[in-house]
């Protein structure tokens, strides 16, 4: 029978390592001058350098440089005083050198850690999780598989290449292996690359975008039977494209691998491939026999020496960690722990501070963000700051503070804005979601159904006040349900000589 | 001393990605040997105090400002291109995945 | 020639002309040119002679062809670097060596033959056939650059770029009885140079005589930066330290280990007479010795290999150059493979593999890491010497030019021809080579090298302008005056 991560995991332990590859957002490439634009049309971003025409030339970008430098030191690491780059040789037709330029063993940035805290069983825990190197290397083009059943390389006939992405500057992360996550291994994993993205955010280096491949996450694996001593064959899993998948792959990986160690098969060191679908992971390139790249130093670059004293105005501009700013926030509004979490979790902190910057009550933003938009976003399978603006939601709140609209109507008024009806005064307008909260209006409906209701009136003017509510129901349904309830209330049983 | 073996040679060949004929490769074997022994000299000249030159002229921070040039047009850029598509490069069915 | 057309006794049209009616009446037997570019070279000439026309002040090379070695990449035009592999290929863009030419009005007549990606010694290893030693055509004119050194040597143009690496620019400028000089390293900007060793490449003037070779100098180089490696300096004084002919109180250094075990005997005499002649010049010999000298041969056929074997990845027939055996059922990387088979001749084949060799994991220590280890010492041997001697100098190669096909089978031996010009590349330095006679026994033409230290090339110009002067009056004329008629056909 097969085993279930549970079961998995009381009989045998996981190791864990990430390689997180970052897409750095400067403005020209690695090593030449051609724009670095999402979704330009194809090979319209190319040049002698990048296409790896013979003659061409690197010349490194002293911007990504500078970005590589910051990332380490947010991550607490140590500069490299003589820093080189180094040819990495395989070939692959994505790669227009066959060569990558990158870094070995003397990479920019080495030895920092990052401490990630997640919920366990005994309570809120800290791992640390140490960084082995941070450095420099460059993205490789695309390519678009042709022919043959889906369009995935598996049967195709032949293949397009765009060499758009070549040479873009790409930042490798790795940490050493992550000790004692036992059960907690896929949350720790997913914590480290979200607390990561948040720093890289923090720091504007990337648009750390999941989604669009500006951070990629591979994880390494491995298991061993509890109390062994022994660490096992571990596996590569790519293509983890949200944090989300993050988790779910090294779950999937480590039952994956329990169930073959259980049916006495031997685990194959290897890539595997992330398969959103399903949560398990399908296997690729076998790497059995290791990868001979040949490493040497590239000999068209010369070596970075970063200016110690460069380095230490660097690092004192580093802007306030992410973990830091959280504690700070939820100090601030008085938040519990497991609120805060949720927000993180969903993405909306940042949105949700924004729209407290604009002026809205933190308690109501939260609510608002993480109840009625989550819920729009999740029936569209979107973000949910792709419906709606933080501007808007804070003026939203506003006008249900103020009394012009009801939480009922300020439904409506998302609604309105999500189907671009235009911005919430013009929602309101357009659809006559105002509150009444005149008077006088008022009391013509509450006569009209007063009118249509005598019995009713009777009773509650005879004190039976729990009546009213079916007058005020009435008077409701009459106004469209934008009348102030209370207001409703109060003027009716003051008409009605009960206020 | 420096004896290759032809399948040390044929694992080359495949590294460098070169279809070699079997002649070729019998060939290779024996012309690597003799060139092998010549150039195993360097080994143990220079002491474990002596650091590797990578670069004849020292020079260091040799970088470039972050701004955009001009590319090549993609047709330009597909001058050459042995087999096109549009404005791609058409190559052959690459297997294994990445 | 300069003076002609700046006189406007001539036009840089005519000149052209000129220059391809010999091409056409040689170069069936000669075969230095693998593309002649009549229409590009026409117009830049005509353009020329607009500019000088219309008053413009031009420089004093504007006008004068020039044979361009086919591993520099120019906009439109064919390059192959002598190998079946980019047979048909024209780049997009303009190497920075063909950008400046065209700046100074320097007419390209066309592309000249080559070893294939510039590795060997005789120009024999050229996908296109060998090139013929205008002094003898059944004779190698020397390689990687055999091309442009005959060109020169059969008044084929009176200019010319080649390429060194371990020796390709002076050992033929030797065989053929003309001057090279390959550069400081990083003293010509590299882009657009097909590369062969990255560390160890340079282009470089070629011409028939030093102070040509000094003009031109100073045209090629200067600051690049889009060659990372590019020395970020000015141009040193090429052509003034060429008419100086002076070397009165220069000690000049004779290297113990490159001068002569097992060298021709007419090769070491005419070196020796030069070495005299300096000497009557007021210059002082001094002997040194560099040890590390030894193991330069074997360092640099593990550096320049390694280097190679990246350096030649990218031809995979997925962006450009020939493609073979993609007929739809083949993979990429099988179509890599039967390409790659084809594309590349027997040497670059040789060099790949063993470079492959030398960079695996558990060899790169003993190879590549040793050979890297090696450099280090010859560096350091070199400024020992230099700090003792203004320059130092030997015999270009040990041999006048041999026979075609004497040495095509023994790859070792051929590696022997670079014994005396590779140290200066793995160093960096400056070297020249320039002619001192003829070897008594077969009547072919010797060459004198001269290294200078690393961003003091002008130093090489003065010694050599001196050197070249003062053989010029000792023979009566200048050496190609005594070579052989070209059967013009």
């Amino acid at each position: 029978m097969a085993l279930n991560y549970d079961q998995a995991i009381e009989k045998y332990e996981p190791t864990l390592g990430l390689e997180v590859h970052v897409e750095l957002n400067t403005n020209s490439k690695m090593f030449c001058g051609c724009a670095t634009e999402f979704g330009a049309s194809p090979n319209t971003q190319t040049c002698p350098v990048c296409l790896g025409l013979p003659g061409s030339l690197p010349v490194v970008n002293a911007k990504a440089v500078e970005s590589s430098i910051r990332i380490g030191l947010a991550l607490n690491c140590s500069i490299t005083p003589f820093s080189r780059f180094a040819r990495k040789n395989y070939f692959y037709p994505d790669m227009p050198k066959n060569f990558q330029t990158s870094q070995y063993d003397e990479p920019i940035c080495v030895n920092g850690y990052l401490d990630v805290t997640i919920d366990t069983d005994e309570g809120p825990k800290v791992f640390r999780v140490d960084i082995e190197r941070v450095h420099m290397e460059e993205d490789t083009g695309k390519s678009l598989h042709v022919g043959g059943a889906t369009g995935r390389i598996h049967g195709a006939e032949h293949s397009l290449l765009d060499y758009n992405r070549a040479g873009i500057p790409l930042v490798e992360i790795v940490t050493r292996i992550i000790p004692g996550t036992d059960k907690y291994a896929p949350e720790v994993a997913r914590a480290y690359v979200a607390e990561l993205r948040d720093i890289l955010r923090s720091l504007g280096v990337s648009d750390v975008k999941m989604e669009q491949g500006s951070l990629r996450c591979d994880a390494n694996l491995s298991i061993s039977p509890r109390g062994s001593g022994v660490l096992g064959t571990r596996s590569e899993t790519k293509n983890v494209n949200s944090l989300r998948s993050v988790e779910r792959a090294v779950r999937g990986e480590i039952i994956r691998q329990a169930n073959r160690l259980e049916a006495g098969e031997r685990i194959v060191q290897e890539t595997r491939h992330f398969q959103e679908e399903s949560g398990e992971t399908r296997s690729g390139r076998s790497k059995e026999t290791a990868e001979d790249y040949r490493y040497f130093p590239e000999p068209d670059l010369l070596p970075i020496v970063a200016d110690p004293l460069w380095v230490e105005e660097l690092k004192a501009a580093l802007p306030e960690k992410p973990s830091i700013r959280r504690k700070k926030l939820q100090e601030a509004w008085g938040v519990p722990d497991k609120e805060m979490a949720a927000m993180v979790n969903a993405e909306l902190l940042d949105t949700v501070e924004e729209t407290v910057a604009l002026g809205a009550e933190p308690t109501k933003a939260r609510s608002w963000w993480l109840g009625e938009v989550s819920r729009l976003a999740n029936e569209k399978g979107v973000a949910p700051t792709s419906l709606v603006q933080p501007s808007e939601i804070a003026e939203i709140i506003a006008l249900i503070a103020s009394g012009e609209l009801t939480d009922k109507l300020a439904r409506q008024v998302v609604e309105g804005v999500i189907n671009g009806e235009g911005n919430p005064r013009m929602v309101i307008e357009k659809r006559g979601l105002k509150v009444v909260s005149d008077d006088s209006a008022l009391m013509v409906a509450i006569e009209a159904a007063i009118a249509s209701q005598p019995e009713t009136a009777e009773r509650v003017r005879g004190g039976n006040i729990p009546a009213a509510g079916a007058l005020i129901g009435a008077v409701m349904k009459a106004t469209g349900g934008q009348a102030d309830a209370a207001k409703v209330r109060e003027l009716l049983l003051k008409h009605l000589g009960q206020g | 001393m420096a004896a290759i073996s032809r399948d040390e040679v044929a694992h080359l060949a495949r590294l460098a990605r070169i279809e070699m004929t079997d002649a070729e490769l019998d060939h290779l074997a024996s012309e690597m040997d003799l060139i092998l022994e010549s150039v195993s000299r360097v080994q143990g000249v220079a002491g474990a105090d002596i650091p590797p030159t990578s670069h004849a002229i020292a020079m260091q921070n040799v970088m470039r400002p972050d701004v955009v040039v001009p590319s090549l047009t993609p047709e330009e850029a597909l001058s050459g291109a042995p087999a096109r598509e549009e404005d791609r490069f058409k190559v052959p069915q690459i297997l294994g995945e990445e | 020639m300069s003076a002609d057309l700046a006189s406007g006794a001539v036009t840089a049209v005519d000149l052209a002309n000129a220059h391809f009616d010999r091409i056409a009446a040689v170069d069936g037997d000669v075969h230095a040119f693998l593309h002649v570019d009549r229409e590009g070279a026409l117009a830049q000439a005509s353009a020329v002679d607009a500019s000088r026309k219309s008053g413009e002040k031009l420089h004093p090379l504007a006008g004068v062809p020039l044979a361009l070695k086919d591993v520099l990449t120019q906009k439109g035009v064919p390059t192959t670097c002598g190998s079946k592999m980019l047979e048909g290929w024209r780049p997009p863009y303009d190497s920075t060596v063909v950008t400046n030419l065209k700046k100074a009005g320097v007419v390209i007549l066309g592309k000249t033959n080559m070893d294939e990606f510039a590795m060997g010694s005789s120009t024999e290893n050229s996908a296109y056939g060998a090139t013929h030693n205008p002094w003898d055509l059944t004779r190698i004119p020397g390689g990687s650059g055999g091309g442009s050194s005959a060109a020169l040597a059969a008044f084929e143009a009176p200019l010319a770029i080649g390429t060194d690496t371990g020796g390709s620019i002076r050992q033929p400028a030797a065989v053929t009885g003309t001057v090279g000089v390959k550069p400081t390293y990083g003293a010509v900007s590299r882009y657009g140079l097909v590369a062969f060793s990255s560390s160890l490449d340079q282009a470089g003037p070629c011409a028939r005589t030093v102070l040509d070779t000094a003009m031109l100098h100073e045209v090629i180089a200067g600051y690049d930066p889009k060659d990372s490696t590019s020395i970020n300096a000015p141009v040193g004084k090429m052509v003034e330290a060429a008419k100086k002919l002076d070397v009165k109180g220069m000690k000049i250094g004779v290297v113990k280990e490159l001068s002569g075990e097992g060298y021709q005997v007419g090769v070491l005499t005419r070196f020796n007479e030069a070495l005299e002649a300096l000497v009557s010049a007021g210059a002082e010999i001094v002997e040194v010795s560099a040890p590390s000298f030894e193991y330069a041969l074997a360092a640099y056929y593990l550096i320049a290999p390694s280097e190679t074997s990246s350096n030649l990845a990218r031809f995979d027939s997925m962006r450009y150059g020939i493609r073979i055996g993609d007929d739809g059922s083949r993979s990429a990387e099988e179509v890599m493979n039967m390409t790659r088979e084809v594309g590349f001749g027997k040497e670059v084949k040789r060099r790949i593999i063993l470079g492959t060799y030398a960079l695996s994991s558990g060899y790169y220590d003993a190879y590549y890491g040793s050979a890297q280890k090696v450099r280090t010492l010859i560096k350091r041997d070199y400024e020992a010497a230099f700090a003792k001697v203004d320059v130092l100098v030997s015999p270009t190669c040990p041999t006048t030019a041999f026979k075609i096909g004497e040495k095509s089978d023994d790859p070792v031996a051929m590696y022997l021809n670079d014994v005396c010009t590779i140290p200066i590349n793995l160093a960096g330095i400056g070297g020249m080579s320039l002619p001192c006679g003829l070897a008594p026994e077969d009547g072919l033409p010797v060459g004198f090298q001269i290294m200078s230290p690393a961003m003091k090339d002008e130093l090489m110009y003065q010694v050599g302008g001196t050197l070249e002067a003062a053989l010029e009056s000792s023979w009566g004329k200048p050496l190609y005056a005594s070579a052989p008629e070209l059967a013009v056909k």
